[in-house]
Formats: structure tokens, C-alpha cells, sequence
């Protein structure tokens, strides 16, 4: 679905990435992780066709990036960037309705008019129904992160970046928000790439995990490939023990701390 | 949002006719509307021979050659300036952006003057000469301000205002300069300054309405792009919308709205401030409803604010762009305060 090759992006004198190989199959649920600075956002920038590299390339379904329009572009990948949606006195269903707007000719009408079902559809399973006249400045953070998201549902694209989705929500929104997108890409099949901070929540959610460190590829693999003790201190500089998560057997780190390391 | 804008529309047509009545009826020979709508009536074709006549010559005169071109003249400058107020809004995001206010007016005033000044209004490209030349110089103007007022590529709202004004106050400066070289009277220095709709017949309608019906249509058509623009240029530019591009032809086209209408009127400030507030506020946020309504808005304002500009003092005409200051120079001071509100509270 995605091929980077030998991806390399410099602002100034500072090389924020570096020779960056990375392939995504259709339907992947890809994390990146690493820690700050390392290049992750300017890697999503890429991908997302907001920026373009110094050098190598970046294919989307086999085609060059640089070689779609942006309206085509929008059709194909969508992006959910981190703080969302700024709190405008637009309501939730206008605002969802602007990710029609790459479908949309000049008089902002589409060709097949199945755009109402769909918006029905997004407001249904991201139970947004009762604030669908509410305007986005008079909702709760995890509120507006859920209407952002059902914008990205309804340019209905075949890839999702998310931008470090969960950064501003507390723990019950970043279980729903991830449950969420866990559903719909279960449902569409969709190719999902979301930068993470949190790695149990990445272990947890994504298949496969990309690690950046200094703007270099560190590693790529699964979460039990990745999750090591040895890799987070490598990358982090943080000590760690790893356990296996009691109901799927997948990674979750304990983090040690440096002092007074004495139990009990 | 279609309902909303038929019923908005509706009522916006209606005060606009309203308007209309009242202030071609308004004057030194007061004229029934009853009369007026006869005399206008009477002339569209195919309708006309339906009705009698039973007004007097004069009477048709004084509602054909001066009242009409003058309020009609009135109503589309007021909605040029207002559409151009709006669009500028959007883009730059800044509430407080509008042709007066980034010195693109002024801009404008500044290429008409000169070309008037040396008696060249219609060398180059016949009756278009003015409104293009005013473009060119309302544009580099716009240019210069973003240029003076942009901070690591982002152009912060008071320091785009506080450029926009340094360049007004200093091209003003140059148009009463050379109005007074030109040793014409004081109204025709205040005339470019302040704005005026006196003394003008059908051929400045005539020039300046393919500029408001085109550019309008053509930014009201842009009115998702600038409702995307309101969600910040990453966002727009994620939902597929080319964000450089759409923004420099918005800002052209308002421009060029802003020009056609200085070299008809002169400079006229704040409408282009004051009507798309407050249609926003009685609309929100959605451009498809502001484009087109701050145009009925902006026509029913400058036809009041000409009404009272030459019946206040009668037979003394006060500058248009007196009146509009007076309204308008109030309202930019009450949005001051509401944005330092609002920062206060963020804060604490």
C-alpha cells in the first residue's frame, strides 16, 4: 500500500530522517514509535504529501506520491493530526461533512448521492447523534477528537494517518478513541499509521511497530520483536521489564525506576 | 443550510428593496413610493405599457438620472467591499482584516489618483484602465503589508493590522498630496479619502457591476474552501484542498472587487469589517451563507450610510466614509476588546 524508499529529509543543517526503507501491506495497523525528535511526525508529514523528501521516494497503491493531486490524494489517505480540530463555532455534522469536500465539484454536490447514509452511518458508531448540532467549541476534548475522527471517516480513504491520536485525552478516551479505529479498520480494511507515545497502547493496538531514533530506522517488527527490555533502553534509555498481557499474551512494559530500586 | 440561506436571503431582499424605496424616495423633492415604483416598474420591458403614467416628468427625472444610479451605485460598493471583507477573513484568518484596514483601499486610491492626476483614465485599456491600474496598486500594497507583517512564515492579526494601517495613513498622505497639486477643490481631496457617491452617473455602475456579479460568484463558489481554511491550512490541506493556491486567487479576486469599487467611490472604510461580523453573527460560521448575505448586507448599509451622509447637513454633504468611520471605527475598537477578553480568560 506504502513504499518508502530510501526517504531522507533535512530542515537547515538538522537531518531530521535519514535512508528510510519501509514497506505497509493493505490492511496493516502499523505504529511508530521512538522518542522525541526522532522524526516521527516529519515521517507522517511525508507519507501525508504535506512535505515532500530531499530524497528517495514515497509510492501510495504503486503510484508516486508527487503524482496525485491533492483532491485525489485526500480520496485515498486521510490524516488525523494531533490536536485535532481547533474549537470553531461550527457544529459536529458541518464539520463532518467538510471531509465530503474531495468528492465534491465546484457547486459542492457529489456524483452518487449516498453521502447522506453516510454521514448517518459515521454519527451512529462514533454516537455522535446528540451533539450533531452542538458547535465544536463547546465540547469536551475527547468529544472533538471523536468529531475529528468521523471527518476522516467521511473522506472514506483506504489509508489513516494518525498523529499521535490520544496525546490530550485521559485514559477512558484513549481506550475509546482506539476502539474505535480498531473497529473501522477491522470493518474496511483499512491501512492505519499512527505514530504513538504511549507503547503499551501501541502493543496492544497495532501489528506491526516502525522505531525511529535520530531520524534513522532503529527496527521494525511486531510488538513481541520490538518490546524488549534491551530495544526500549537502546532507544529510550529507560529500563524496563516486559511482561505478557494475561488476556492476549502481548507485551506490556513495566518501567523501572532508577532510584531506590528496593521492593517491599 | 439551503433553507437557511433561502429565508436569510429572502429577508435580506426584502430590506434591500425596502432600502431602496426610501432612499431614492429621500431628498431635496420628497417622491411618494408609490411613484417611485411606478417609474421603475414602467421601465422594464414588456411591463411597461401595463401602466399608466400619472407622475410628472420632473419626477422621472429626478429618479432616473439622479437618485437611482447614485443609490444603485451606493448599494454595489457596499456589497464589493463587504464580499472582499469577508473573503480577506477567511483566508488570513483575522477577524479584523478588510480592504480599509490592510491599506488595500488605500492601495487602490493611490494608482486611481495618480492616473487622474495626469489625465490618463482612459489611455491604456479604454474605460478599464482605472480599475485595472487600481488593481496593480491595491495588490502590490496587499503584498508589501503581508510582506512587513509576516513572523517565520506565519502573519500574526495585529501586526497584519498594524502594517496595513502604517501603509494606509502613508498612501493617503500621497493621494492628498496630489489632490492638493492638482488645485481642484477640497471636496474632490476629501472625495478620495473619505468616499463619495455624488454626482455619478449610470456609467460607473455600469463599470463596476461585471466586477461584483463575476467575483462575487466566483468567491461564493469558494465559500467550502474558506470554511475548510477556518479549521487551520493543515487540516484544509488534509481534507484535499490546495491551500496556496485557492488562498492567492482569494485574495486576488477580493482585491480586485476592492479596486473596482476605490475607483468608483473612492475610499470608503470598515463596511468590509462591519457586515461580515455581523452576519456572522446571526448566521455563524458557514461562508456560503457570508458571502452572499454580507453582499445584501453591505448594499443596505452604504445606501443608509449615503442617505444620512447627504440629508444630515442638507444642502452640505458630509463624506461617506465619515459615516462608515463613525459606525465602523467603534466596532473595530469593540472586536479589540473582545479579543483581549478572550486572551485574558485563556490565561487565567
Amino acid at each position: 500500500m506504502i513504499e518508502v524508499k530510501n526517504a531522507a529529509k533535512s530542515y537547515g543543517r538538522l537531518n531530521a530522517l535519514r535512508d528510510i526503507d519501509w514497506k505497509v501491506q493493505p490492511g496493516e495497523f502499523w505504529g511508530v514509535i521512538g522518542p522525541n525528535g526522532s522524526g516521527k511526525s516529519t515521517l507522517l508529514g511525508l507519507i501525508s504529501g504535506i512535505e515532500s523528501p530531499d530524497r528517495g521516494e514515497i509510492k501510495l497503491a504503486g503510484r508516486p506520491l508527487s503524482s496525485y493531486n491533492r483532491k485525489e490524494l485526500s480520496r485515498k489517505l486521510a490524516v488525523l493530526q494531533q490536536d485535532g480540530l481547533p474549537p470553531v463555532s461550527f457544529t459536529v455534522r458541518e464539520v463532518i461533512e467538510m471531509g465530503r469536500f474531495p468528492f465534491q465539484d465546484w457547486r459542492g454536490r457529489e456524483k452518487d448521492g449516498h453521502a447522506e447514509r453516510l454521514m448517518q452511518d459515521i454519527m451512529d458508531r462514533l454516537e455522535l447523534g446528540g451533539l450533531a448540532e452542538r458547535p465544536l467549541s463547546s465540547l469536551s476534548g475527547g468529544q472533538r477528537q471523536r468529531a475529528a475522527l468521523g471527518k476522516v471517516m467521511a473522506q472514506q480513504p483506504e489509508v489513516v494517518l494518525l498523529d499521535e491520536p490520544t496525546t490530550y485525552l485521559d485514559i477512558r478516551y484513549q481506550m475509546q478513541f482506539m476502539e474505535l479505529v480498531a473497529g473501522w479498520q477491522h470493518e474496511e480494511g483499512l491501512t492505519v499509521i499512527s505514530v504513538m507515545h504511549d507503547l503499551n497502547l501501541a502493543s496492544l493496538y497495532c501489528d506491526s511497530l516502525l522505531v525511529l531514533n535520530e531520524g534513522s530506522l532503529a527496527a521494525q517488527g511486531t510488538p513481541s520483536e520490538i518490546l524488549v527490555p534491551g530495544m526500549i533502553e537502546s532507544v529510550f534509555e529507560v529500563k524496563s521489564h516486559s511482561v505478557a498481557h494475561p488476556d492476549t499474551g502481548v507485551p506490556q512494559l513495566l518501567l523501572q525506576k532508577a532510584t531506590g530500586k528496593q521492593a517491599d | 443550510m439551503r433553507s437557511k440561506l433561502v429565508s436569510y436571503g429572502t429577508i435580506g431582499l426584502g430590506l434591500l428593496l425596502f432600502t431602496l424605496l426610501i432612499c431614492i424616495g429621500f431628498g431635496s423633492v420628497h417622491l411618494p413610493a408609490g411613484e417611485i415604483v411606478g417609474i421603475l416598474l414602467h421601465r422594464i420591458p414588456g411591463l411597461g405599457r401595463w401602466i399608466e403614467p400619472d407622475w410628472s416628468m420632473a419626477s422621472e427625472q429626478i429618479v432616473m438620472q439622479v437618485r437611482l444610479p447614485r443609490v444603485l451605485l451606493g448599494m454595489l460598493v457596499g456589497a464589493s467591499l463587504s464580499v472582499a471583507g469577508a473573503a480577506y477573513q477567511g483566508v488570513l484568518r483575522n477577524p479584523l482584516a478588510d480592504p480599509f484596514t490592510l491599506g488595500v483601499s488605500s492601495g487602490s486610491a493611490v494608482g486611481a489618483a495618480v492616473l487622474i492626476f495626469f489625465g490618463w483614465q482612459f489611455s491604456l485599456l479604454g474605460i478599464f484602465t482605472l480599475p485595472v491600474i487600481a488593481f496593480l496598486t491595491g495588490a502590490t500594497t496587499l503584498w508589501l503589508v503581508m510582506w512587513l507583517a509576516r513572523e517565520n512564515g506565519k502573519i500574526p492579526i495585529e501586526s497584519l493590522i498594524l502594517s496595513g494601517v502604517v501603509m494606509q495613513s502613508f498612501l493617503g498622505a500621497v493621494v492628498s498630496f496630489l489632490t492638493a497639486m492638482s488645485k481642484r477643490t477640497v471636496n474632490e481631496i476629501l472625495y478620495w479619502t473619505m468616499g463619495s457617491l455624488s454626482l455619478r452617473g449610470w456609467s460607473y455602475t455600469a463599470i463596476l457591476l461585471p466586477y461584483l456579479a463575476l467575483g462575487g460568484l466566483f468567491l461564493w463558489s469558494r465559500a467550502r474552501s474558506l470554511n475548510l481554511l477556518a479549521l487551520g491550512e493543515r487540516q484544509a490541506a488534509h481534507s484535499g484542498l490546495n491551500v496556496e493556491s485557492t488562498k492567492l486567487v482569494i485574495l486576488l479576486v477580493a482585491t480586485l472587487m476592492t479596486a473596482a469599487a476605490v475607483s468608483v467611490s473612492g475610499v470608503i472604510g470598515f463596511v468590509g469589517l462591519v457586515i461580515p461580523h455581523m452576519i456572522r453573527l446571526i448566521t455563524g460560521p458557514d461562508y456560503r451563507l457570508i458571502i452572499p448575505l454580507s453582499a445584501l448586507g453591505g448594499g443596505i448599509f452604504i445606501m443608509w450610510s449615503d442617505l444620512a451622509a447627504r440629508s444630515l447637513l442638507a444642502p452640505t454633504e458630509i463624506p461617506l466614509g465619515v459615516i462608515t468611520a463613525f459606525v465602523g471605527a467603534p466596532f473595530f475598537a469593540f472586536l479589540l476588546y473582545k479579543k483581549k477578553k478572550a486572551r485574558e480568560r485563556e490565561i487565567s
